[in-house]
């Protein structure tokens, strides 16, 4: 048998260990059942170092190399070189859940550092160490408000411009719970303040909108739909990202009980791989899912960071845990903090104003343009825009594919656009190639 | 014998001392001059500003902080710390493949063949029909295990099933994620052999069952001998039978859960597949079905019709598990190393973490109540704390196993050295265990010494929650 290249025992070491434990063979130590022994033989070919970065290549190779204008809850922001190289440092990379903590400072504080950067950005005093995704850091909202008010309701209000995808994960969350949802209208691209107080009663038990939202306008009511959910004890959660809250109001300063979304920072386009954001209020503090760093004093006396209310989790209170949660992004987390920080906060306001500026830059040359209108909605916008068209939305799509450009279609005569730093320069491309096919 | 001091950074009032960012480099600056009305924005951002020069040394000093797998041993008991070859990082850093997750099938085809790829190498690996790879770690797989029972059972009239039942040997995760999904939890007892009992299971079991999770080895380490009969009690019952993937590095090539009777399962990539765990995550928790099963999988799957790659959403489908595609990095560096080790590579994994785990059993003064054992034991402490047992242990520049679990076996050190080890690191590892074990009370109690930081006072940390630097500004 060909060995592991990751097992590094030779074979006469091999040999003394099968003497100490005193078999001959290592098939002896299988206490498996011959009718339930497989044969091995999975019809995987071994491959040399070189011949899988070639077969993966080769693979990646054939997807379509297409500048791309996408967003809708997952965006490319340029990641500095610095973040990837220490990140990378295998110290961090091959580490575990930090369950001693003695030996884990580092990436405890590091993820300390993190939860205090969302505590600035979110307004809110309880960052944990991270979810998945924006998803089910809403997930977690909708049922943390159930076990936190269980007598006051069961319906999660979230208006119509959210993500399908994300409702369909909230969906799958609350299934085994009495939890209902209910959509309810937007206004002009944002949360339609008429529609919110004609659902809203005393059976709300969240409500959930974004800023900005996933169309890319900004909300401009947050303070005011906050005060209609606490009117009607209903929690008010929150969807938003770092880059937006380096500029935007704090939503814990304008009443949101909890702050998710996607961190955006840290990871580059990778397929909607992300990192879920999620913070709270102190009240909730022993309700809040997944893991969280404290300080403790070590036995000299010296400052010391440890996970801390392990209580709430799984493998301390398993069926009655806050959450099922374990594995997290907590390498994400780390880049995220790596990234805010070389940033700071003037790189990272900057940023925030060219995420408004750009969009409305783009917008301007395409309404100028026949046969389509941007923005649809007369809002403030985050990177992104909706666009009416004359043409179907879907054949625009796919010519603008074929011309090199990858969009998002978002309803028969709507197409969305995103722009960020990083495909900014093909503005004049993209802008021709739209006229080209819109004509 | 081997002694280990780590990193510390000295100033004078403090041994380990490393200030945090906020307090080297907080800077506040005011948001004005954006081009939103003020009303909308915030006044004032206080973020850390380090220099990169500076930002480079302080994360390189927290690295230096930290134990990991290139650090030295880490027999985290059903974790599978093993070593990450760093060629996957490579691939998975090939730009082609970082595009965005709402691109359309027809141009990311190189996308999809490598997860249908995937798709196809765990199906084989695990036994099963079909494999979504969208769960983002093995509790999101746990749950989707949960979600796709809830929904065969209704699909065929038996939405009344509402009990879940896992041993009490079963990770946390698997309570949890089926409380999660709404069911409520059984627990039963283990058997004096520290296998399955199946008069208990018989007992458990009935028409309210939906499902019964259970890892194999267990977390003893043990191969549950009567899987089969296990599978056919609850089959009988009506219920599904749900493989528990942590400990699947032990099977590798031997035996697979679809063969035994199991109808879904989950597998860890960040542990038998050798993705990195990243002090935390991510990692990925593709959930795989047997034939029954396949058409309530998440949305979308990747099929393969002819020569294209295609997104499809399965007939019955729960819905989507996760915002987007999954760990797409994780499960690429996964895919990679399948294919770097192929038959050969996998069979010599799970030969040599089993005989790693026997020969370091042989080596250490414990006792291990249960055997035989796969790839991983648990050990008592005896009559000495487990934890205290873990603290010194570190002095010994290892990382210590998981503790004071199972509760099956008193004072409790489960313990899984992986492939990963060789023989003089095995040795060491022993060293560790023994001098630790026969070590005086108060070497024990006062350890450890030679790391970062000493002994943390939990309890402290928890009454007081201090979860952010501005917690610390009021101090």
């Amino acid at each position: 048998m060909s060995r592991s290249p990751f097992a590094p025992n030779a074979e006469a070491d091999e040999s003394a260990m099968l003497d100490a434990v005193g078999v001959s063979d290592v098939e002896e130590l299988f206490d498996i059942p011959e009718k339930d022994r497989f044969d091995g033989e999975f019809d995987i070919e071994a491959r040399s170092e070189p011949e899988v970065k070639a077969l993966v290549s080769d693979m990646l190779a054939e997807n379509d190399d297409l500048t791309e204008f996408m967003g809708r809850g997952y965006y490319d922001h340029y990641v500095p070189s610095v973040v990837d190289r220490l990140s990378m440092r295998s110290e961090f990379l091959t580490s575990y859940t930090q369950y001693q903590p003695e030996v884990t400072q580092g990436f405890l504080q590091a993820l300390f550092e993190y939860q205090s950067i969302l505590v600035e950005l979110t307004g809110l005093p309880v960052a944990n160490a991270s979810m998945y995704d924006t998803a089910s850091g809403l997930a977690e909202a909708a049922l943390l408000a159930s076990r936190i008010r269980q007598a006051d309701g069961t319906v999660v209000l979230i208006p119509d411009y959210v993500r399908g995808d994300r409702v369909s994960v909230l969906e799958n969350y609350i299934a085994g719970h009495d939890i209902q949802i209910e959509r309810f209208a937007t206004d002009d691209g944002t949360a339609g303040l008429d529609a919110l107080e004609a659902a809203i009663d005393d059976e709300t038990l969240m409500v959930y909108v974004e800023s900005p939202t996933t169309r890319g306008t900004i909300e401009e009511h947050l303070e005011a739909i906050g005060d209609f959910a606490h009117d009607h004890d209903a929690m008010f959660t929150v969807g938003s990202d770092p880059v937006a809250m380096a500029i935007l109001e704090a939503p814990g300063d304008l009443g949101a009980d909890v702050v998710v979304g996607e961190a955006v920072l840290g990871m580059p386009n990778a397929y909607g791989m992300g990192l879920g954001i999620f913070a709270t209020r102190d009240d909730y503090l022993r309700h809040v899912p997944g893991r969280l760093i404290g300080i403790g004093d070590d036995q000299d006396g010296n400052r010391a960071f440890t996970l801390t209310l392990q209580t709430r989790e799984q493998h301390i209170r398993r069926e009655r845990a806050t959450s099922n949660i374990c594995t997290n992004q907590a390498w994400v987390a780390l880049r995220m903090a790596m990234h805010a920080s070389q940033l700071g906060p003037d790189g990272l306001t900057d940023l925030a104003t060219e995420m408004v500026e750009l969009p409305r830059q783009l917008a301007g040359e395409l309404d100028e343009l026949p046969g389509i209108e941007a923005p649809v909605h007369d809002r403030h916008h985050f990177r992104e825009f909706v666009a009416r068209t004359d043409e179907p939305a879907e054949s625009i799509v796919d010519e603008l594919e074929s011309a090199g450009f990858a969009v998002q279609a978002v309803d028969e005569h709507e197409l969305q656009f995103t722009v960020t730093e990083t495909n900014q320069h093909a503005i004049p491309d993209l802008v021709a190639a739209v006229e080209e096919v819109v004509a | 014998m081997r002694h280990y001091d780590q990193a510390t950074f000295s100033e004078d009032d403090s041994p380990v001392y490393e200030r945090l960012l906020s307090e080297k480099f907080g800077t506040e600056v005011a948001v004005e001059d954006t081009p939103l009305p003020d009303e909308l924005t915030r006044d004032t951002l206080e973020l850390p500003a380090p220099a990169e020069p500076e930002l480079s040394r302080h994360y390189v000093r927290l690295s230096q902080q930290n134990y990991a797998v290139e650090t030295g041993p880490y027999p985290l008991g059903s974790c599978t710390m093993k070593y990450n070859p760093p060629f996957t990082e490579d691939v998975a850093a090939d730009p082609s493949g970082m595009v965005h997750p709402d691109r359309s099938a027809e141009s990311v085809q190189g996308n999809l063949e490598l997860l249908y790829q995937l798709q196809e190498y765990l199906a084989e690996i695990g036994g099963m029909a079909d494999v979504t790879l969208q769960p983002p770690a093995g509790a999101a797989g746990e749950f989707t295990g949960n979600r796709i029972a809830a929904a065969y059972h209704e699909a065929h009239d038996e939405g009344h099933r509402s009990e879940v039942v896992v041993p009490d040997t079963a990770h946390g995760t698997n309570p949890a994620s089926a409380a999660m999904a709404g069911y409520d939890v059984v627990e039963i007892p283990s058997g004096e052999d520290g296998r399955v009992d199946l008069e208990a299971l018989e007992a458990a079991v009935g028409e309210d069952t939906a499902l019964f999770m259970l890892t194999n080895p267990n977390t003893l380490g043990l191969f549950e001998r009567d899987i089969e009969e296990i599978a056919e009690v609850v089959h009988e019952a009506g219920g599904l039978v749900y493989y528990d993937g942590a400990n699947l590095n032990a099977l590798l090539g031997r035996a697979r859960p679809g063969d035994m009777g199991y109808d879904i399962m989950h597998y860890n990539v960040h542990k038998t597949f050798a993705t990195p765990h990243g002090g935390g995550g991510p990692g990925a928790g593709p959930v795989g079905v047997v034939d029954e099963l396949t058409d309530f999988l998440p949305n979308p799957q990747v099929d393969k019709q002819g020569e294209d790659f295609e997104l499809v959403e399965p007939e019955q489908t729960i819905g989507k598990v996760h915002d987007f595609k999954g760990n797409w990095l994780v499960l690429i560096k996964a895919m990679a190393y399948i294919a770097r080790l192929g038959d050969s590579g996998l069979c010599d994994t799970s030969a040599s973490a089993v005989l790693n785990a026997n020969y370091l059993a042989e080596q250490i003064d414990l006792e291990i109540p249960f055997d035989p054992f796969h790839h991983e034991f648990v050990a008592s402490a005896g009559d000495l704390d487990a934890s205290n047992m873990a603290k010194r242990m570190l002095d010994f520049g290892v990382h210590p196993p998981t503790t004071k679990w199972p509760e099956i076996v008193s004072q409790a050190l489960m313990t899984e050295p992986t492939e990963a080890e060789s023989k003089q690191s095995l040795d060491q590892l022993a060293d560790a265990f023994n001098g630790a074990f026969n070590a005086g009370d108060e070497e024990l109690s006062s350890a450890p010494h030679r790391t970062t930081a000493r002994r943390i006072d939990q309890a402290d940390a928890a009454r007081n929650p201090r979860l952010s630097w501005h917690a610390l500004d009021d101090e």
